[in-house]
């Protein structure tokens, strides 16, 4: 419990609260000290008002009743309940009649409003003396006595008495208030974060398809949840695709690897003419240029995927690109019994990288050439078109086609259809493509030409973003 | 013709001296970019085969250094590194030619004998010939036996590359760096059926042929009877 507590305390909403807490209080005793001063001042002033009507009274019952009639009057208001202070005192200040006892030295030497508060001594309801505090008027009768006006402070204290109870007795009730609310969000939190501690270790342990609970409330916890899984989500699609790469890696150039090596034992192996010899070696150079081939791709795949800045990017002729594509690849589709046409908007500018574009472009119209050979009427289109702000450059064949469901499967590599495992190829050139369009922040699309139902065909969709304005 | 090899990797320079003396050519070799720098310096070589990853001096130091110096052998860097980029930098720094590891011996023996005789070569030759074929630079004209015979802009390009080069032998990724101004890898034979178009368009009608296939290699133009 103890270390419970500990740990709330560290918590950040706990700190926070307490923070809040603090600067509240403070405001909150700002403005009582603040009220009370301007209430008291108030009651001051009024206080001081009231004397100095009544030393007019005073002042006047002297002038039209002389001494006696003062006398009279003085006695009559003393015995009130409540009343004020009164005395009347000769020229050296001895106390001659009032309703006080004593009072401190020096208040009757000076006329006028006291400026300080003075102490005093007077009979109590229970005939005991009291001390109190009291501020006064004095002044002269023009016979030479002198005349105090006062009045206890005994109220204006009370009020401030009350005003500090309040204060007190609320700013206890606000710090139970915000102890328990301090505990409520605290322990809330704590919770919440040690659920998410409990998800990450155990993704931590390997778990990779964990996610942290993402509550429906919305807040800062849940966004942080959720941008924490889509980094997950990242996280194991490259883990993901590190794994397969690796199994295909074990498959795809092991195999030849394996080839490579049993020619070579197969040459050294018995009795073997000089030309039988050029014959194996030669065979063992081709079947390493496409290990090489293989390679190239692979890392580079694995370069954009892993984000790292593969190539430049300066704006380029999009249009261009595309002819000289066409007319590199145009008489090996011919040979191929393949038409080629083409339909390239002109002057089209993006900003990309002219050897990735080439290569992309490339590798489609070399799938294109594969797969389209042999088909009753081969035809491969190329289109290049503005599309709002960026540009499209599709590849289309009226081969075999891909089966819907196989689309996404072939983007991934070393994924090869059944069907094309007899073709030459490294099983990368759709990934290739894919990832030259990531590294243009565009994207690619498979799709059917659909013409006729026999011949449904394939066509692949380079989708750019925002095209740049044509240098002038 | 004379070149310096840079490889710090002995085995690998071994076998590059042996094979550039089987192909006629005599070599040096620097096994750090300190030595290479030295030796480019005091020496005069027709071409540089400088590894990018060197001991002491990376490769594309020691060409931007002997640029700064004034010496403008043809330099040709091997690199590990094949990306896009590495191949741009390798120009940038002074390189003039540029292949990435692992290459095929014919690939570079092709370049640098390029590269090398490149010194020679005066650019401003305003007409090839090989044999009785002729190609104008200036009127895009080309003719063989006083008949002119129509190409295509890019057959063009390719013929006046390939006669540029007469005697040489091009590889397939040299034509396609130099007619096509590409970089990538086209998977399949592409270029082999614009050379064999090209071919069939200047051979046609005509008994000696010029263009040869050189196997394992690539494409070579050259006069069979006058050599």
């Amino acid at each position: 419990m103890l270390s419970g507590m500990a740990t709330l305390f560290r918590t950040t909403a706990v700190r926070l609260s307490g923070l809040y807490i603090l600067l509240f209080a403070a405001c909150a005793a700002f403005l009582v000290f603040y009220v009370t001063s301007m209430s008291e001042n108030l009651l001051r002033q009024q206080m001081r008002e009231t004397v100095l009507s009544e030393v007019a009274e005073i002042q006047d019952v002297f002038n039209r009743a002389g001494m006696n009639g003062l006398l009279r009057t003085l006695e009559r208001r003393a015995r009130q309940p409540g009343a004020n202070l009164y005395i009347i005192a000769n020229p050296a200040g001895e106390i001659l009649a009032g309703n006080v006892l004593s009072l401190q030295p020096g208040v009757l030497d000076r006329d006028g409003w006291t400026e300080t508060p003075f102490r005093y001594e007077r009979f109590g309801d229970e005939g005991k003396s009291e001390r109190h505090a009291a501020r006064a008027e004095v002044f002269l009768l023009s016979n030479g006595l002198k005349i105090l006006v006062g009045r206890d402070l005994g109220e204006p204290e009370h009020f401030r008495g009350l005003v500090r109870q309040a204060l007190v007795v609320a700013l206890g009730i606000m710090g139970i208030g915000a102890l328990a609310i301090w505990y409520l969000i605290g322990r809330n939190a704590l919770r919440r974060m040690d659920r998410m501690s409990d998800a990450s270790q155990r993704i931590m342990d390997g778990d990779l398809s964990q996610r942290l609970p993402v509550g429906r409330s919305g807040d800062e916890f849940d966004r942080l949840s959720e941008s924490l899984n889509s980094m997950l989500g990242r996280i194991e699609k490259l883990n993901e695709g590190l794994r397969q790469v690796s199994d295909n890696i074990a498959h795809d150039l092991k195999t030849p690897l394996t080839r490579l090596r049993n020619k070579a034992e197969a040459a050294l192996a018995g009795k073997t003419t000089p030309a039988e010899y050029r014959e194996a070696l030669s065979e063992m150079i081709a079947e390493s240029d496409q290990l090489i081939r293989t390679f190239n791709a692979l890392l580079m795949i694995s370069r954009v995927e892993a984000g790292s800045a593969v190539a430049e990017m300066l704006p380029v002729d999009l249009s261009q690109i595309v002819s000289d594509c066409v007319e590199l690849y145009e008489p090996a589709a011919e040979e191929a019994g393949l038409a080629v046409t083409a339909d390239v908007a002109p002057d089209i500018h993006i900003n990309g990288n002219r050897e990735l574009i080439g290569q992309a472009l490339g590798n489609l119209l070399d799938n294109a050439i594969k797969y389209a050979e042999g088909a009753a009427d081969g035809r491969i289109c190329v289109r290049l078109e503005r599309d709002g702000e960026g540009a499209v450059v599709s590849v289309s064949d009226n081969g075999p086609g891909i089966p819907a469901e196989e689309r996404a499967n072939v983007l991934k590599r070393f994924v090869r259809l059944d069907k094309s495992r007899s073709k030459p190829g490294t099983g990368l050139g759709l990934s290739l493509v894919e990832a030259v369009m990531e590294v243009h922040h565009g994207s690619l699309a498979l799709g059917e030409t659909g013409e006729g139902i026999d011949a449904r065909g394939l066509t692949a969709t380079m989708r750019f973003p925002a095209a740049v304005p044509a240098k002038a | 013709m004379k070149i310096l090899i840079v490889e710090d990797d002995l085995d690998a320079a071994a076998y590059l001296t042996k094979a550039f003396r089987e192909a006629g050519i005599v070599s040096d070799h620097a096994s750090d970019g300190d030595s290479g720098l030295f030796l480019a310096t005091e020496n005069s070589y027709d071409a540089l085969v400088v590894d990018r990853m060197l001991p002491r001096r990376d490769g594309l130091s020691l060409i931007s250094e002997l640029r700064a110096r004034g010496i403008h052998t043809p330099a040709l860097i091997l690199s590990a590194l094949g990306q896009v980029d590495d191949r741009v930098t390798g120009l940038r720094a002074g390189g003039d030619d540029y292949l990435p590891k692992p290459y095929a011996f014919s690939e570079l023996l092709a370049r640098v004998e390029v590269l090398g005789r490149r010194k020679g070569t005066p650019e401003q030759d305003m007409t090839y010939r090989v044999g009785d074929l002729e190609l104008d630079r200036l009127a895009h004209v080309v003719r063989r036996g006083g008949r002119e015979i129509l190409l295509q802009p890019r057959e063009f390009r390719l013929l006046e590359y390939l006669m540029k080069n007469a005697g040489q032998v091009v590889t397939r990724t040299m034509l396609l760096e130099n007619v096509w101004d590409y970089h990538f890898d086209p998977q399949t034979n592409v270029i082999d059926v614009h050379v064999s178009r090209l071919r069939s368009k200047i051979e046609k009608d005509f008994d000696q042929p010029l263009l040869r296939t050189v196997r394992g290699a690539g494409y070579m133009i050259k006069d069979e009877v006058s050599a």
